[in-house]
């Protein structure tokens, strides 16, 4: 997104992801325009920090579910983010808060579509060579 | 409590497990969630078919335990998105009359307020209002450690021969990173000193300070002939 001319800013409790953000970059992240804030998604100094209140978007993508859903419901309802997106890796949970306006990513059920289809296909041309 | 609710309990830890034993005690029926497989394990010996392994955030684990039928549901593992998570659906999707969350991180209250979540218990605002009636007797004692916060408070009884004893609190260089916040004298009660405040042997003295500086502390208050910190 920062290759695309957003601004990006990404929180993270680990220090070290700021080395991931860099791989594959020829400057450091800070000279291509992006922001770093070592926090948790629940501190709201942390988000704010992070630039949370002049955000127009933001993406809940921990590895925990109910951190995602939690921080996602903090930075809609708290800090009044226009879009805001959860990725919720349970599909029952992504399901009900989907319906309750809450922007899900679930990328379980994305995953057994894709495996779905790459099956049935192999399925479909190996019946056919037979 | 009247007879005969029905009570989900998300997780077995102390809280949970005793919660569930009270319960049932006063003859209501209780199914505890628990998602640690050797914690389940030992409180199954117990509470028997009263326990449930599974993880009480996912919403089919909720449904075999019969949250529509249930009249309570209190969240109490260790983990507060999980709580406030557990509590929201209880009330929200499956229409649950009344639910209660622990608190594990006082800094996360207002994110359960945000989310509607009431009541909760808070074990560090209960600590917190029973210091000013229990007083531990002698030494330092650790009254609160919040590890997160990096924060620790602690209780100190001056000795007789106490180094501070006789001093005014405004005039402590107390060690840095540490802070007196109240004293507790016989016959006074517990009060918040001025820079004024004569200390006297026999006070207990309430300090916050950064972990790691008990020694100091110790060392601080402690009796005269200890060596100058």
């Amino acid at each position: 997104m920062l290759r695309e001319g957003h601004e990006v800013s990404c929180l993270d409790e680990d220090p070290e992801a700021h080395a991931r953000l860099e791989v594959n970059l020829d400057r450091s992240w800070e000279d291509t325009g992006g922001q770093f804030t070592v926090g948790t998604g629940l501190e709201e100094e942390a988000l704010t920090a992070a630039g949370i209140e002049r955000a127009d978007a933001f993406i809940a993508s921990t590895d925990g579910d109910n951190t995602n859903i939690v921080i996602a419901q903090i930075a809609k309802r708290k800090f009044n983010v226009p879009t805001v997106i959860a990725r919720i890796l349970d599909p029952l949970r992504a399901e009900w808060y989907e319906k309750q306006g809450v922007n899900t990513i679930c990328p379980t059920r994305v995953a057994i579509e894709m495996l779905e289809k790459e099956v049935l296909e192999a399925a479909g041309s190996s019946t056919g060579t037979r | 409590m009247g007879e005969g609710k029905y009570i989900i309990i998300a997780g077995a830890g102390k809280v949970g497990w005793n919660l569930a034993r009270e319960l049932l005690e006063k003859g209501n029926e209780v199914t505890v969630i628990e998602d640690n497989r050797n914690r389940f394990a030992t409180v199954e010996q117990e509470l028997e078919h009263n326990i449930q392994y599974g993880d009480a955030s996912e919403l089919w684990v909720l449904e075999r335990a019969g949250i529509s039928r249930a009249d309570m549901v209190i969240a109490v593992t260790g983990d507060d998105e999980d709580n406030m998570l557990i509590c929201q659906v209880a009330k929200e999707k499956y229409l649950v009359d009344r639910i209660i969350a622990r608190v594990n991180n006082p800094r996360n209250r207002s994110h359960f307020e945000l989310l509607g979540i009431k009541p909760y218990v808070s074990a560090t605002d209960l600590i917190l209002r029973l210091l000013e009636h229990e007083v531990p007797e002698y030494g330092l004692v650790h009254l609160l450690d919040l590890p997160e916060e990096r924060l620790e408070i602690i209780e100190m009884l001056l000795a007789d021969d106490s180094r501070v004893a006789g001093q005014k609190v405004g005039e402590l260089s107390m060690p840095e990173g540490s802070l007196l916040i109240s004293i507790l004298r016989e016959g006074q009660g517990g009060f918040v000193p001025t820079p004024d405040t004569v200390l006297e042997a026999g006070d207990e003295v309430l300090a916050v300070l950064d972990p790691g500086l008990e020694e100091e502390l110790k060392t601080f208050f402690g009796s005269d002939g200890a060596s100058a910190g």
